[in-house]
């Protein structure tokens, strides 16, 4: 890492907590750190952040402000001719977290998923409570000394788990509410070979991503208007996305989330190494000559990558961009990272740094020509 | 803090290094002199030829780890515990390794691809890894060795109201208590000595009993609390805040009748709470002393401690602080003689 700018960047991101439905201090930090590279920014309804960087085409009718987007009647056959090709990089910002259920005797909390954690790598992990202020917590574990034979062969399930906020029930009670939001307590960790590991690289990573996107397209010819976007509440089920779809109206999306790093156990097809360059993902959820161009990017750049093969519906944004509108030719690359959904997942930032730039210079490879192709098959 | 000091500091059972030096740091400007014994205990005297009742406090500052064993060709590393860990505690955290404290994380495979099956059923310790970001085999052996130990990499914090937060207080925070003890000064033949090895079963203590010949020894440990929800009042051990915890009978040890009777009495002359730890299970060095020799009197104190042996475990500061006083209290009834034996 010549310039550690962009980790700096990552670890910051990490830090910053935001769930599901709450990721504006997240995506405000985003946008601190994207709005200087791009002619404007904005937000839509959902909350979706959506930055723009114009192409060298001119832009006399792409707005500034995209709700105030005059939309033809008929603009779906006209539309590649009347402005630049519009291609939208999105990560999504919200990270998994809980949100408290009840508040039992004793001021213990109970609490339920917003988004998917494994129960198991929440036993004795530290939390924050955002309740009227930020409250510091401990998912309780039952010590050894306590714990019989059979109760040790059990996985606990999260209605077990509790979490301890070492205060009084009734002080707890003054300052927690039923439905306010919990979220890993961790602080980044730099590992060897600049390998980062912490909470929240899903997908904060791919945030980063987005950043050196940016500053590789500083120096870079594009037709196309580039839309680099923060989505929301993709891991409850890609809420965000097809809003943004709606918002930005792109003839190419492409998805940035992680994938599986590789780790003992798991299958050969399902494991990504670490330091090998970002996964372009391939399958009937990606548009072919996305992908075709993608990885032609690549080897044109020695970039290197790696394939991920997938048979369904991806589980990322690229699921929801894919259908949403009109239909949308979508892409989805990204960095691996191991431990996906615990708090010790681990990213190699080289690899941020390769996806970056894998996507910037994709981006000058998308013009009206490529763009009047999608739908020809 | 000290509490901050002592308990992010290394110290798995037989690798006490680290906190040993961090201890004799801090003990050294108010005893007359601390030595080390064979097995690595560290004991601190004060007033050894004062005339009076000899008597020996203890803390062990060792803690539970983890040993690196075998590194593998991926460059993630194998690990076995020292002391007792419920392995599913392990998943999803960061340890430090080795003295240079080099970041690693135990991590597990994403949720997503584990079948139903696997999810019901909680990680062995053979499926964990620590990964500190090699590349390959060689990577890792460049900066870790079989052998080397880890522990959790927990910031000691301040928590909720009046409560901290850190690994390890299971039993640094009885070291912090020994600690403060020495800055006061008693007049009596006064050894306070920070064992090794406690946690894989006892094994510091009795040898530095066997050498000081206390006539009185009182053990300050960090003990089980289970006080949480849906835990039964019988199976809690000791209740948070409600002040230190006397031994009646653990795992190991019955306790010494007179003792027990002699730390009451001290507590409600000085109006200090105090509480009867509730559990069979578990034991303290005490076990180890009492038997040294043709025997020792004494007994336990132990500061309450949630979730110990996990990587962040909790405490009342007011606990500690009574534990201070009260440990402070005995020091002062015995120095008066109002402990006859």
């Amino acid at each position: 890492m010549a310039d550690r700018s962009g980790a700096r960047f990552l670890t910051e991101l990490m830090s910053l907590h935001g769930g599901p439905g709450f990721e504006h201090r997240v995506a405000e930090y985003v946008k601190g750190a994207l709005a200087p590279l791009c002619t404007d920014v904005c937000y839509d309804r959902m909350g979706n952040l959506v930055a723009r960087i114009a192409g060298d085409a001119g832009d006399a009718d792409a707005p500034a402000d995209p709700h105030a987007d005059a939309r033809p009647a008929a603009a779906s056959a006209a539309r590649p001719k009347q402005r630049p090709p519009r291609l939208m990089l999105a990560a999504h910002v919200d990270e998994i977290a809980l949100i408290v259920t009840r508040i039992e005797e004793g001021g213990f909390l109970r609490v339920a998923q917003t988004g998917g954690f494994d129960p198991r790598t929440l036993v004795g992990q530290e939390v924050v409570v955002h309740a009227s202020r930020p409250l510091r917590g401990v998912v309780g574990s039952k010590p050894p000394h306590l714990t019989t034979p059979e109760e040790r062969k059990k996985a606990p399930s999260l209605e077990d788990l509790f979490i301890d906020l070492a205060m009084p029930e009734v002080r707890v009670r003054e300052q927690v509410r039923v439905g306010d939001r919990v979220t890993i307590h961790r602080d980044p960790l730099e590992l060897m070979n600049g390998r980062i590991a912490g909470k929240a690289l899903d997908n904060r990573a791919s945030a980063a991503v987005l950043l050196e996107c940016a500053r590789t397209l500083r120096s870079l010819r594009h037709e196309a208007d580039v839309y680099l976007v923060c989505t929301v509440q993709e891991e409850v089920g890609m809420r965000g996305a097809a809003a943004v779809v709606e918002t930005v109206r792109p003839d190419i999306a492409i998805a940035v989330d992680v994938t599986f790093g590789d780790f003992p156990g798991q299958a050969p097809d399902e494991s990504f190494k670490l330091g090998k360059g970002p996964a372009i993902t391939f399958g009937p959820n990606i548009h072919p000559q996305v992908f075709g161009g993608l990885r032609d990017t690549a080897v044109r750049h020695h970039i290197p990558y790696q394939i991920e093969l997938s048979q369904e519906p991806t589980g990322t944004d690229a699921n929801a961009f894919q259908t949403a509108g009109d239909g949308v030719a979508t892409g989805l690359v990204g960095v691996a990272i191991r431990y996906v959904h615990t708090s010790v997942e681990c990213v190699a930032y080289a690899d941020i740094e390769d996806c970056g730039r894998l996507l910037a210079f994709y981006a000058t490879t998308v013009d009206r020509s490529v763009v009047e192709g999608l739908s020809c098959y | 803090m000290l509490l901050k000091r002592l308990t992010e500091a290394m110290g798995p059972p037989g690798f006490e290094d680290d906190i040993r030096e961090v201890i004799r740091a801090e003990a050294k400007p108010f005893a007359d002199r601390c030595d080390t014994d064979v097995l690595g205990n560290l004991i601190c005297e004060k007033g050894a030829g004062n005339p009076g009742v000899r008597v020996m406090v203890d803390a062990h500052m060792d803690e539970v780890g983890l040993m690196i064993v075998h590194v593998e060709d991926n460059g993630l590393l194998r690990f076995r515990a020292l002391g007792g860990i419920d392995p599913r505690v392990l998943v999803s955290k960061p340890v430090r390794i080795g003295r240079d404290g080099r970041p690693g994380v135990i991590g597990a495979k994403p949720v997503h691809l584990q079948s139903q099956e696997e999810r019901g059923k909680p990680l062995k310790m053979e499926q964990l890894y620590i990964d500190i970001g090699a590349r390959d085999k060689d990577d890792a052996l460049a900066v870790v060795q079989p052998g080397d130990v880890a522990v959790f990499a927990t910031e000691c914090e301040t928590i909720g109201d009046g409560c901290v937060k850190a690994k390890s207080l299971d039993d640094r925070i009885g070291c912090a208590v020994l600690l403060e003890i020495l800055k006061r000064t008693y007049r009596l033949p006064l050894f306070a000595v920070f064992t090794v090895q406690e946690e894989i079963g006892l094994r510091g203590a009795g040898p530095a009993a066997h050498r000081i010949r206390p006539d009185v020894a009182i053990s300050v440990e960090g003990t089980v609390c289970f006080d949480v929800v849906d835990a039964p009042g019988h199976g809690q051990a000791t209740v948070l805040g409600r002040g230190p915890a006397f031994t009646v009978q653990d795992g190991r040890t019955l306790a010494d009748r007179r003792f027990l009777e002699f730390l009451i009495a001290v507590a409600e002359k000085y109006n200090i709470p105090y509480q009867l730890r509730r559990v069979k299970g578990g034991s303290n060095n005490f076990a180890a002393i009492q038997r040294t020799r043709e025997g020792v009197a004494g007994g336990a104190i132990s500061v309450p401690v949630r979730y110990i042996h996990a990587p962040a475990q909790i405490a009342s500061l007011d606990d500690y602080e009574h534990t201070i006083r009260l440990l402070d209290a005995v020091l002062r009834e015995i120095e008066a003689g109002a402990w006859t034996g």
